[in-house]
């Protein structure tokens, strides 16, 4: 319990920048909900269940029109997709089982996945306590986000448009970040310019995929011209 | 009822993309190399990938042609590689994005 609370006293001045963008689109989320018709239970449900702001916000669209199944998971897959990606840097990190390893799996997010993998916390702070310290204040801020919407959502009259912007730039310190750490950059470089291109060839609906396996394709062909050493501070997980 | 087996789908597919990778590999010493290798190589990729993910539904050709976002993008990164603190970063770039946007400079 005592390592639990070190581990959350740790990651949470590292959520902030989760916490300012969660909490924000939540509240953006839930406010939809209450529209299409679905109150704070539903609201709630989703946050809890499905757990992924992309497919959460297609969700209020095909929750108001009754949507096929089928049409419903195809949709769902092609947003997540990326999601998939994520675990391979995770295998290695989680714990092998238990509910502990269950419930960070759920709740793996673009930014719970950034902020995993974009840190080395000290030695007095268990790794795996930390990633589930990460993982659960991440999803309670959207949870808590997402029912304040639904709720009192409607009550806020300060323009706060553009805060969400908190998570974006969340991504593109830890770009700098792995940048400064890592000796090669044939990755990060890979990454940007696969996704940049595909954006203007295929468009927002259509670049995702075709982008994830590129990317993957050009690692995995590059791989002899890749070091994965790091420059400043060890590599705890090896 | 339909709409808890809408919900019930988005979370299934949701958890099982989520879940594969774990489910392929189940111990670390049985993972092929290759794929131990993706889990370390994968992250900057997917770091440079989600800002682009970020900014996709952004008209750059067009309106204001993107410019609160390049910018504050630009100014995260720079402020980032000169003071190294991650709060100060993404504060200052978000508050600079919010008047960009809610001023309508450009």
């Amino acid at each position: 319990m005592k390592n639990l609370m070190k581990a959350f006293q740790y990651a949470f001045p590292k959520t902030i920048p989760v916490m300012a963008g969660y909490i924000f689109l939540g509240i953006a989320y839930g406010l939809l909900m209450q529209d299409a018709g679905f109150g704070i239970v539903w609201t709630a449900v989703c946050s809890l269940f499905v757990y992924s702001g992309t497919a959460q916000f297609l969700g209020v669209s095909l929750l108001s029109v009754g949507a096929p199944l089928l049409q419903t998971a195809l949709l769902t897959f092609i947003l997540s997709f990326r999601h998939f990606f994520y675990g391979f840097s995770m295998i290695s990190r989680y714990p092998e089982k238990g509910w502990m390893k269950g419930y960070l799996i759920h709740s793996l997010s673009d930014e719970t996945y950034a902020l995993i993998v974009g840190s080395n916390p000290p030695d007095y702070v268990d790794q795996k306590n930390y990633y589930f310290a990460v993982s659960f204040l991440d999803q309670m801020y959207w949870v808590i986000g997402s029912v304040a919407g639904a709720s009192v959502g409607s009550l806020i009259t300060i323009d706060l448009t553009g805060i969400d912007f908190a998570m974006t730039a969340l991504f593109a310190v830890l770009v700098v970040e792995q940048w400064k750490s890592r000796k090669c950059h044939t990755p990060a470089l890979i990454g940007a310019g696969v996704s940049i291109l595909m954006l203007l060839i295929l468009g927002p609906e259509q670049f995702l995929i075709p982008t994830l396996l590129i990317v993957t394709l050009l690692l995995i062909a590059f791989r002899k011209h890749i070091s994965l050493q790091e420059d400043g501070g060890a590599d705890n997980h090896a | 009822m339909h709409s808890i087996l809408i919900i019930a789908v988005m979370a299934l597919v949701n958890l099982s993309l989520r879940a594969l990778p774990f489910l392929l590999f189940r111990k670390e010493n049985k993972t092929p190399k290759i794929i131990l290798y993706l889990g370390k190589a994968l992250p900057p990729a997917m770091m440079s990938f989600l800002i682009v993910y970020c900014v996709r539904s952004v008209d750059f050709s067009s309106g204001n042609h993107g410019l609160p976002e390049l910018i504050s993008i630009a100014a995260a990164m720079l402020i980032h590689s000169w003071k190294r603190n991650t709060l100060l970063s993404i504060s200052i770039s978000t508050v600079l994005y919010m008047v960009l946007i809610q001023t309508n400079l450009f």
